[in-house]
């Protein structure tokens, strides 16, 4: 078990001139021993890229990888180490079930009763028990992938546990068992665990902290509370969220913020620049108000969708399209109808060039 | 819940080409064999029925027997080389670039090479006087010799054989091997295998099929045996490498003894046709002996 400290920048070119050109661009990360984490962002935002260049089967083009202030950047992934889960089961066709699960430890020439135990206990955390002398070529997908997920935590002494997107291949009701069986065997065996995934509920569920990233940047590294609430970066307000942060084009023009043609006073105790910026509102925080409220925009309503636990209406105001989530009990407008919507509050964070404004 | 197909018998008709096609190509002409094989034919006239006289004939013939071990030892000594030695060349073969087509190309040369040329060259190849193998073994004071030596016109037939079809072994373990995708070596790496532990727990389990076709082929092939030995050696010295087809030729066209000739066909066919089912089957099972012993994938 080790702390991970990454200062590093990857590029799969030869000479990398812009930052297009970058599969990773330059990053600062300490990993916590003991920590859960999740790397969450969509396909082709560097996170496989740095999962493989912390387990050691990628060398980044520059910078250092360190465990426990060692400097690991050279040393190959046995050396470090380090288990790896895939996106899709790798598992010994020839061998069983038991010796699979056995192999890393084989390879490391650890006793064979030692092995046995070990074998055991993670099989039955796994629930893998009943199949330990059959032949794992013959399994499903998911057996096959609690398999390559029993090799990663086999060994009980590993700096750190890295799964790639691993429940790719899972039904969604095992999803489930397994995302918690996983959280389960962190309280248990407290190793530290870093979980790759374009899904914002396995991420946000599974880890303590969430490192969201996109094209090759990490835009904000913080619990799934932090996320919600204050989005670091548009993106985090995009990708965070069933649907997105709403984001409305402002200006601040001598104390006086406009969004959309309409004049509000500057939020108290804030000290937004003059000039061009965006407004961000959660459709969760988003308020049915009075007409003459000081902090409403006025909208007609274009959908109103019945979501069961709650209802979802978009509203246009100008060329703006504004979302909001309103709970079933309150009386939710018909399409058509022109309502306000409370656009300023505590939940409203302001953004300039894509960042958040403190 | 049971329920019962309906059974539709128009599909016999869609089947019918292929049983024509195979008919004319395969039946027919076997028929032809099994005729010759139990009659006496001396003209379309005359004619008798010989019953299994001449298979009695061909089971008791000693020169056969010899030339069945023959041909059972050269089989075999091209499987144990060739095999071993074409996922050696695999293994080495560079997987990407330029580099890879290159060596693609130069390994896949020799299959492109017609048999009788084969021959010719192996022939020229090995001779004492102008024949680069030939004379420098001489030089370095071997006594070797192609045409007066059966175990060196042996030796000369199973390495020109080696040299011949080893690339199509080496080429389909290439394929077999490039099909691996690479989160397992991957893994192998995580897990802290050793280099033969990836060969023996991934790459040759995973190129279990292409060498099923491997081994097949090759068999087949080093079985029946012909033009480059015919070319090369013509059988000799002696009987040193008359392998069963050219047996079978002289008995069929030098000689015209055609009883016989096609009594032993169907006995040669029969014995490549059990072979070919033993080595399937073996293979098939052979690593996946698990305890259930009910493994059909």
């Amino acid at each position: 078990m080790a702390r991970i400290d990454l200062d590093i920048a990857h590029s799969y070119r030869a000479n990398p001139q812009q930052d297009e050109d970058y599969a990773l661009l330059p990053l600062k990360m300490s990993f916590a021993d003991g920590g859960a984490y999740a790397l969450l962002g969509p396909s082709g935002c560097g996170k496989t890229t740095m999962l493989n260049i912390m387990s050691g089967l990628l060398a980044p083009s520059s910078g250092t990888v360190k465990f426990d202030d060692i400097d690991v950047t050279q040393l190959s992934p046995q050396q470090r180490n380090i288990a790896q889960v895939f996106q899709f089961p790798v598992i010994y066709d020839t061998m069983t079930v038991a010796d699979n699960l056995a192999f890393p430890l084989r390879n490391r020439k650890m006793p064979e009763d030692q092995i046995k135990k070990r074998v055991g206990e993670v099989a039955e955390m796994l629930e893998l028990s009943g199949q330990l002398d059959q032949r794992a070529a013959n399994l499903a997908a998911d057996a096959k992938q609690k398999i390559s997920l029993g090799r990663g935590l086999v060994r009980p002494d590993v700096s750190a546990v890295l799964f790639d997107e691993p429940l790719t291949v899972i039904d969604p009701h095992l999803k489930w068992q397994l995302r918690r069986k996983l959280k389960q065997i962190h309280h248990e065996l407290k190793l530290t665990l870093i979980y790759v995934t374009h899904d914002q509920v396995e991420a946000l569920t599974f880890a303590d902290q969430v490192m969201v990233m996109t094209r090759g940047r990490s835009v904000q590294v913080g619990s799934a509370d932090a996320l919600f609430e204050r989005p670091q970066h548009t993106f985090v307000g995009h990708f965070i969220g069933s649907p997105g942060m709403n984001f409305l084009p402002a200006q601040v023009d001598d104390q006086t913020l406009v969004v959309a043609g309409h004049k509000f006073g500057l939020p108290p105790g804030s000290a937004l620049p003059e000039g061009e910026l965006k407004l961000g509102i959660r459709p969760e925080y988003v308020t049915l108000t009075a007409a003459d409220d000081r902090t409403a925009l006025p909208v007609n309503i274009t959908q109103a969708l019945d979501i069961g636990t709650h209802v979802l209406l978009t509203g246009q105001c100008g060329d703006l399209a504004i979302k909001a989530r309103l709970s079933p009990d309150q009386h939710a407008p018909a399409c058509g109808d022109t309502v306000w919507f409370g656009v300023l509050g505590s939940h409203t964070c302001f953004y300039k060039n894509e960042e958040l404004l403190p | 819940m049971i329920t019962t197909k309906p059974v539709n018998q128009k599909a016999w008709w869609l089947v019918l080409p292929v049983v024509i096609c195979v008919a004319f190509s395969a039946v027919l002409p076997l028929m032809t064999v099994v005729n010759y094989s139990l009659q006496d034919i001396f003209s379309p006239e005359r004619r008798v029925f010989v019953g299994t006289e001449w298979f009695a004939l061909v089971m008791r013939d000693e020169e056969l027997h010899a030339a069945l071990w023959r041909q059972l030892t050269f089989s075999l000594a091209v499987l144990t080389v060739e095999i071993p030695l074409g996922i050696m060349l695999a293994l080495a073969m560079p997987a990407k670039g330029w580099k890879s087509s290159a060596v693609l190309v130069v390994v896949a040369l020799s299959l492109l090479i017609p048999w009788n040329v084969v021959g010719t060259i192996w022939q020229i190849f090995g001779r004492t006087d102008i024949g680069l193998l030939g004379a420098m073994l001489q030089e370095m004071g071997y006594d070797y010799s192609y045409t007066g030596n059966g175990t060196h016109a042996w030796l000369t037939v199973l390495t020109m054989d080696v040299w011949h079809w080893t690339p199509l072994v080496a080429l389909l373990c290439f394929a077999g091997l490039r099909s691996i995708p690479d989160a397992y070596y991957q893994a192998a790496r995580i897990d802290g295998a050793s280099k033969f532990a990836v060969f023996r727990y991934i790459q040759l389990p995973k190129m279990r099929g292409v060498l099923m076709i491997a081994v097949l082929l090759r068999f087949m092939d080093s079985f029946m045996i012909y033009t480059e030995p015919f070319v090369l050696t013509g059988g000799g010295p002696g009987n040193a490498t008359t392998f069963l087809s050219q047996y079978l030729t002289q008995k069929a066209v030098g000689q015209f003894d055609l009883g016989p000739a096609a009594a032993f066909s169907l006995i040669y066919f029969l014995i490549i046709l059990l072979l070919c089912f033993i080595l399937y089957n073996w293979m098939q099972r052979v690593g996946t002996d698990s305890k259930e012993g009910s493994d059909h994938e």
